[in-house]
């Protein structure tokens, strides 16, 4: 095996490691993601560093080289990795859902109480104060 | 109040400002009994504003959500306020709401029920990939129903207090999910449904798509989402 090789896949190991620990430490990442590819870089490394530890296991399974495994498994384990993501999306997307149909309800409900406290009529000032409320909101993060 | 139902008019809208104030004035000049509530399903025109001065009540969503949130929410307000029927209405005038006491009456055995075109009255035609759809939607909702429904992706519904329970908790907000999975998901949990004809008016605002590419589409999205609505659990 080349040296230089050995050298640039176990280096980029370690900064893909080093960026999960940094993201990690800011509190940028999920823990339950963090530890995952954690996980993944434990096992890579070592791969990285000696390609032939596998040898032995891609031998029994009826796979030439060692390499070649680690090749198909990384893909495996990324399609896996981009399934789960599907459906993390899934569902941050119901749950958004969820609570975007409950501020509705509130809005509504919030509406129709002002209205039997003041009369007729001042829910829609109201509603017009709410409104304009979120467009100049809206403008500002966009001036941000 | 119609016979002695207390009834809730749902009607998902987005962007229909330019029918949204004379749909809501006729249902309530031909209802004065019943309580209107639009959806503003995330409009960026004055749909909301225009919906409340006519005497709609107004729930607006902080953005768009699709027909089958904006529809959830409908059930869920009808659920809460304890309404004993909600009709979904579309928000283009398409819909008469004369035939909403029909629609009531034939709640009396059935939990919900679908105002259908091509089931006698009026005189909606459509052709090609999209009817091949259509038909191929009628047949096999006819046959989990047990009942003949022509009109399977009508907007116009009335569905009856057990109804409006399963939908304001379950109600899928994805395309054709607000029709056909719906359907399929009440048929499959054994509620009954029934279609009543009614005509179909031309709508006020917008127009239909006669693209024979889009239909084709429309036919293979319906294909998926009927076969997932019937392995989904």
């Amino acid at each position: 095996m080349n040296v230089r090789l050995t050298i640039l896949t176990a280096c980029i190991g370690l900064v893909v490691l080093a960026v999960i620990l940094e993201l990690l430490r800011r509190r940028q990442l999920r823990e339950k993601y963090a530890l995952l590819w954690l996980g993944t870089l434990v096992v890579i490394i070592p791969l990285a560093v000696f390609p032939g530890l596998l040898d032995n296991l891609a031998g029994r399974v009826g796979i030439a080289s060692g390499v070649s495994l680690v090749l198909f498994l990384g893909i495996v384990f990324l399609l896996l990795v981009c399934v789960h993501l599907s459906w993390e999306v899934s569902r941050l997307e119901e749950e958004t859902r969820t609570l975007a149909e409950d501020l509705a309800l509130l809005r509504t409900e919030a509406m129709a109480a002002i209205a039997r406290i003041q009369g007729p009529g001042a829910a829609g000032k109201n509603e017009d104060v709410l409104h304009r409320t979120e467009t100049e909101a809206g403008t500002r993060n966009d001036q941000q | 109040m119609i016979n002695n139902s207390r009834v809730l008019i749902v009607i998902p809208a987005l962007n229909e400002a330019g029918s949204i104030g004379d749909v809501v004035r006729e249902v309530r000049g031909e209802l004065p009994t019943v309580d209107v509530l639009v959806v503003d399903d995330g409009s960026t025109d004055d749909t909301a504003r225009l919906a409340a001065a006519a005497g709609a009540i107004v729930a607006r969503l902080p953005y768009n959500l699709g027909v089958g949130g904006a529809m959830r929410l409908g059930y869920r307000y009808g659920y809460e306020h304890d309404y004993d029927v909600v009709i979904q209405v579309d928000a283009d005038g398409q819909h008469d709401p004369r035939y909403v006491p029909k629609l009531v009456d034939a709640l009396s055995e059935a939990d919900l029920v679908i105002g259908a075109r091509f089931a006698g009255e009026g005189d909606y035609t459509v052709a090609g990939p999209r009817r091949w759809a259509m038909a191929m939607l009628s047949w096999v909702l006819s046959l989990l129903a047990h009942t003949r429904l022509t009109d399977t992706t009508s907007g116009f519904r009335a569905a009856n207090r057990s109804a409006i329970e399963m939908f304001a908790f379950w109600y899928p907000v994805e395309y054709l999910g607000d029709t056909i999975e719906t359907l399929v998901h009440a048929c499959r949990r054994g509620y009954r449904v029934r279609q009543v004809p009614v005509a179909m008016r031309k709508r006020m605002a917008g127009t239909p798509s006669h693209s024979p590419v889009k239909a084709m589409i429309y036919l293979g999205r319906a294909f998926a989402v009927l076969t997932l609505a019937m392995i989904r659990r």
